[in-house]
Formats: C-alpha cells, sequence, structure tokens
C-alpha cells in the first residue's frame, strides 16, 4: 500500500469516565472516498476533532501525508491541507454566500477580488452559483450543507472531513448532493482531493465509499467494502442491539 | 472604492466647514463630534468587525494620554513626536491585554470585564504613583504654537481630528475588503468555523485589538493636547469607555457609517441634555444607559440598520 494521506494511530480520549474514543487506527488511501460510520454516540464526531485538532487526544497519534500532526491547532491543519466541516452547520451568518466561501479562499489567496472569484468559481462546483448573493443565515438546511462544503473546498484542502453533509435532507436532496460529493473526489482538477466522511444516511455510503470503518462505543469493530460490513453480524448487533444477528438468521432460514 | 469616495466627500465636506466657519460655538461642536467620532470608530474596529465588546476603551484612551503628556513633561520631547510614541504605547497595551485576554480564551461578557478591570488597575495606578502626578494629574503650560501642537483657535484642532478620523474611515474601509477584514468578521462570527478555514484566532483579534488601541491612543493624545490636562479618572474613568462603545453599538456595529452617525446622535443628545438638566451631574450618562437599553432591544442593528431597512422596503416595494 502506498503511503496513506492519513494514518491514525491507536487513538484514544476519554472524558471523565466515559471513554469517547479507544485505541482506534486506521489508514485513509490518498485520492479515496472513505467513510466513518456508527451508531449514534459512537465517537464519530469525536474522533474527526481529534484529527482536525480541535480535541487533544490523551494517547496516540496523527499523521497527514506522513508528517506527524498530533496536537496541532486546527488552523495549522488547514494549512497543512486537511479542513473539516461541521455536523450542525456553522456559517458566518451575517456574511452572504460569496462573502462564506471567500473566507476559505482567502487561505490562500491574499487579494479581495480574487478570493471572491475563487468563490464564485467554487458555488459553482457545489450548485450553489444562483444563492452568491443571499445570506447565509437565509439558506436551506441543504444550501446550508453545500455552504460548509464549498467553504472547506476553497481552502483547496487535499484531505476533506466532512461530518454528516447529508443529515437533515430529504430524499431528493440527497440524491442531489450526492453526485456532488462523488465529483470532489472524481474531479481531480486539484490534483485529487481525498475524502473521510461520517455518515449516517446508508444510501450515501453504499453509493460513495469505497471502504468503510464503523465505530461503536468509541472502538474500532469491523471494516470493509459497504457490503461487507453491513452484513457483518458484529455492526448489525451494534446498530440493532445484541442478539439480533441471530434473530434475522433464523428468521431468514425459517 | 465606492467606500474611499465617500470618505473623501465627507473630509472634503468637514475640511472646507471648518476652513470657512468663523464661529467658535460651531467650530468647537463639530471638533467635539469628530472626537466622539474616532472614540466609536477605535471601538467598532475591535468590537464591530472582531465581535469583541470592551467595557474599558478607556485603557488605551489613558494611556495614549498620558504618554502624550508624560513626553512632553518629563522627556522634554516635542508634541508632534510624542505623538506616535502616545499611538505607540496605547497600541502596545492593546497588544499586552490582548494578548492576555485571547491566550486565555475570553469571550463575551468575560472581555467586557477584563478589559474594564484594566481601566480600573491603570487608574489605581495612575493614582498613586508620583510621576504620572497621582491624584492631580498633568497639566501642560499653554504654549499655543502650531510647532507645538497647541492651535490658538478650534480651527487647528478640527483638522488634526479631521486627519485622525479619515485615516480611522480609511482603516475601516480597509477590513470591509481585505482579506484580513474578512478573517476577522469570520471569527465574529463563528469562530470554530474560522479555525477549521485556516484561520488563527488570536492573532486575527490581537490584530484589530492593536489597531483599535491605537486609535483610542490617538484619541488620548489629542484629548491633552486640546484641554492641556489629564487626570486618571478622565484618562481610566468609565466615560470614555461608555462613549466610545456607545457611538459604535447606536450607530451600527460593523459598518463604515454607523459609528459617525451614533457618535453625533449622541453628541447631540449629550448637549441636549446638558442644557435641560445642567443642574444634574451625570445625568447624561444616565440618559446614555436608556439610550443603550432601547437600541440594543429594539434596533440591533443602530442607524445604520434602519437606513438598510428602508432600503430594502424601497426596493422590495419596487419589486412588488
Amino acid at each position: 500500500m502506498a503511503e496513506p494521506l492519513l494514518e491514525v494511530r491507536e487513538l484514544s480520549i476519554a472524558f471523565g469516565g466515559l471513554r469517547a474514543v479507544q485505541n482506534v487506527s486506521f489508514r485513509v488511501p490518498r485520492g479515496s472516498l472513505t467513510a466513518l460510520i456508527g451508531p449514534n454516540g459512537a465517537g464519530k464526531t469525536t474522533l474527526f476533532a481529534l484529527i482536525s485538532g480541535f480535541l487533544r487526544p490523551d494517547h496516540g497519534q496523527v499523521f497527514l501525508d506522513g508528517h506527524d500532526i498530533t496536537g496541532h491547532a486546527p488552523h495549522l491543519n488547514a494549512r497543512a491541507g486537511m479542513t473539516r466541516t461541521f455536523q450542525i452547520v456553522q456559517p458566518f451568518a451575517l456574511q452572504t454566500v460569496r462573502e462564506n466561501i471567500a473566507v476559505g479562499a482567502h487561505l490562500h489567496v491574499a487579494g479581495r477580488a480574487a478570493a471572491l472569484a475563487e468563490a464564485e468559481r467554487v458555488a459553482e462546483r457545489v450548485g450553489l452559483a444562483s444563492q452568491l448573493d443571499k445570506p447565509a443565515a437565509d439558506l436551506t438546511v441543504a444550501g446550508r450543507k453545500r455552504l460548509e462544503l464549498a467553504r472547506a473546498l476553497a481552502t483547496r484542502a487535499r484531505l476533506l472531513l466532512l461530518d454528516e453533509v447529508l443529515a437533515g435532507l430529504n430524499p431528493q436532496e440527497i440524491g442531489e448532493m450526492i453526485p456532488v460529493v462523488r465529483a470532489i473526489v472524481d474531479d481531480g482538477a486539484d490534483d485529487g482531493v481525498t475524502v473521510l466522511m461520517i455518515e449516517h444516511v446508508m444510501q450515501a455510503v453504499m453509493n460513495l465509499a469505497a471502504h468503510v470503518w464503523v465505530l461503536a462505543q468509541g472502538q474500532l469493530i469491523a471494516e470493509g467494502s459497504p457490503a461487507e460490513v453491513t452484513r457483518n453480524p458484529a455492526v448489525i448487533e451494534a446498530y440493532l442491539g445484541p442478539g439480533t444477528a441471530e434473530r434475522l438468521r433464523k428468521a431468514h432460514v425459517a | 472604492m465606492k467606500d474611499m469616495v465617500s470618505i473623501v466627500v465627507f473630509v472634503l465636506a468637514i475640511g472646507t466647514a471648518a476652513l470657512f466657519i468663523d464661529s467658535g460655538v460651531t467650530l468647537n461642536f463639530i471638533l467635539m463630534a469628530l472626537y466622539a467620532t474616532l472614540l466609536a470608530q477605535a471601538w467598532n474596529m475591535l468590537g464591530g468587525f472582531g465581535g469583541q465588546f470592551s467595557f474599558g476603551h478607556a485603557l488605551f484612551f489613558g494611556s495614549g494620554a498620558y504618554v502624550q503628556a508624560m513626553a512632553q513633561l518629563q522627556g522634554g520631547i516635542n508634541a508632534w513626536v510624542a505623538l506616535p510614541l502616545a499611538i505607540g504605547g496605547a497600541a502596545l497595551v492593546g497588544a499586552f491585554v490582548g494578548a492576555l485576554a485571547f491566550r486565555y480564551g475570553l469571550k463575551g461578557s468575560y472581555f467586557a470585564l477584563i478589559t474594564l478591570a484594566f481601566a480600573e488597575v491603570f487608574r489605581i495606578v495612575a493614582l498613586s504613583l508620583p510621576f504620572t502626578g497621582a491624584g492631580v494629574g498633568l497639566m501642560l503650560p499653554l504654549r499655543a504654537a502650531a510647532s507645538n501642537l497647541q492651535f490658538g483657535s478650534a480651527r487647528g484642532y478640527v483638522l488634526l481630528m479631521l486627519g485622525f478620523v479619515a485615516l480611522a474611515l480609511s482603516v475601516t474601509a480597509w477590513l470591509r475588503h481585505s482579506r484580513f477584514g474578512a478573517q476577522l468578521q469570520a471569527v465574529r462570527d463563528n469562530e470554530d468555523a474560522a479555525r477549521a478555514l485556516g484561520i488563527d484566532p488570536l492573532r486575527t483579534k490581537l490584530g484589530a485589538c492593536v489597531l483599535s488601541a491605537a486609535f483610542m491612543g490617538a484619541a488620548g493624545a489629542f484629548y491633552v493636547q486640546v484641554f492641556q490636562y489629564i487626570d486618571p479618572s478622565i484618562a481610566f474613568g468609565p466615560t470614555t469607555s461608555v462613549e466610545a462603545l456607545l457611538g459604535a453599538i447606536v450607530g451600527g456595529m460593523g459598518t463604515l457609517w454607523g459609528p459617525v452617525l451614533g457618535a453625533l446622535a449622541l453628541h447631540v443628545l449629550s448637549d441636549l441634555t446638558r442644557n435641560l438638566f445642567g443642574a444634574l451631574p451625570g445625568i447624561n450618562m444616565v440618559i446614555y444607559g436608556v439610550v443603550l437599553v432601547v437600541i440594543v432591544m429594539f434596533m440591533p442593528r443602530g442607524i445604520a440598520g434602519i437606513g438598510r431597512s428602508v432600503r430594502s422596503l424601497w426596493q422590495g416595494g419596487r419589486r412588488g
């Protein structure tokens, strides 16, 4: 295997007695689209916070492109090419869509006019071109999710950590968003963006991800292709409760 | 570009008025209105664009004022040379307090409290040290000469103040149309999102704090030159802090012209109250308090916000 873009080694953090993430290790290959799934409260968002630098792990290390970035501040990680989005969208509400995206573009573009122009190009890619002059606060939920994505893209990140960009969308909106996410990885315009997504919408995971890690109660319990992990008894039990896999199998046989 | 045109028009208009008006009362009114504008505009850089609400901006004002006075009295330095020192000194205090507050992530009311606390500490220190003149304060000898930064009439001061205000307006326009300004407003609106996009909130807020403090320092130095006197409660007391934040909040935070309108409105209001309630010292602070409550409750975008609402109503009407 070529050197992974992101490598997480034995990452752990506890909040008091709650061991939110325990000894998690995995490697994200360059140019891939992978997903992290798991039931509510599994520690997925906490894991993202540890990787992106919003939280400092108690144990373990994070490597971006072979460099140890454990405990580096989020803004340094963004400059190194890794940007995250937020599950609960965090727009700069008072500013227009164009201004919001330009903030991301300013990471590499000093001039105001150039950053605003880049914002327009990015808006085009995520389907926000018609809303550029709207205040971010006036966007629909689907629009705000696209805005999260656009701002992160505008930083010219090599690695995007997408935290539930599809949550709260209706089936039609999900259907529209999936190709947008796929295009980010496939475009290759910025020599390949790697995406690691946290996602609950299995339709999207099955559609998009080449490889899936399953987190439950802070631990990785399974990995593999989406088809493999959804058949895995441990995963079924993590989602539906102990004994479910057995009952399902019997029901199937009978 | 549009901002710069409007600033030039503003400066030309006031400058021309100052040159042709001979009435001392009118010149004094313009002078004090410009002074209030500078305070409000300085506060606006950190409070309006950075979202860091200082309740002790007199800290920087007083630092500038004392450096200006002490450099002349104890350092024997020419007032024009003292001026950049005063501005630099205030900026330094801004860097120190800002670094302390932002390093430890103090936001919202905690930031307001720490600035208030520092202003009080400085007031008490100035009250007790001999070289700041202690409670008596410092008095500049009256030597009216342009070379001495003391002008025979208000006109000279008006032009000097207009220069400061023009500079403050230009910096504000720059905040509206630059990378630094965009990053500052991003930190104001959502610090976590800003961090995820590669912005260092500490450095960004610190930069705004230093800028804001520098302009407050200029206002302080100006005060000393106009009144030739400073004491601890004028320098570091709450009056200046309140005037600065009120002008910006009443006018409209994070806008270019809001603080100008707010400062003007408050200045007219305080003149009126002084005429009406002259016998009650401090009544203007009571009125200020009422104005602040009303503005925060009913017009969070300030006077500039009314303009925007009217404009959108107008455009909405035309569309309909």
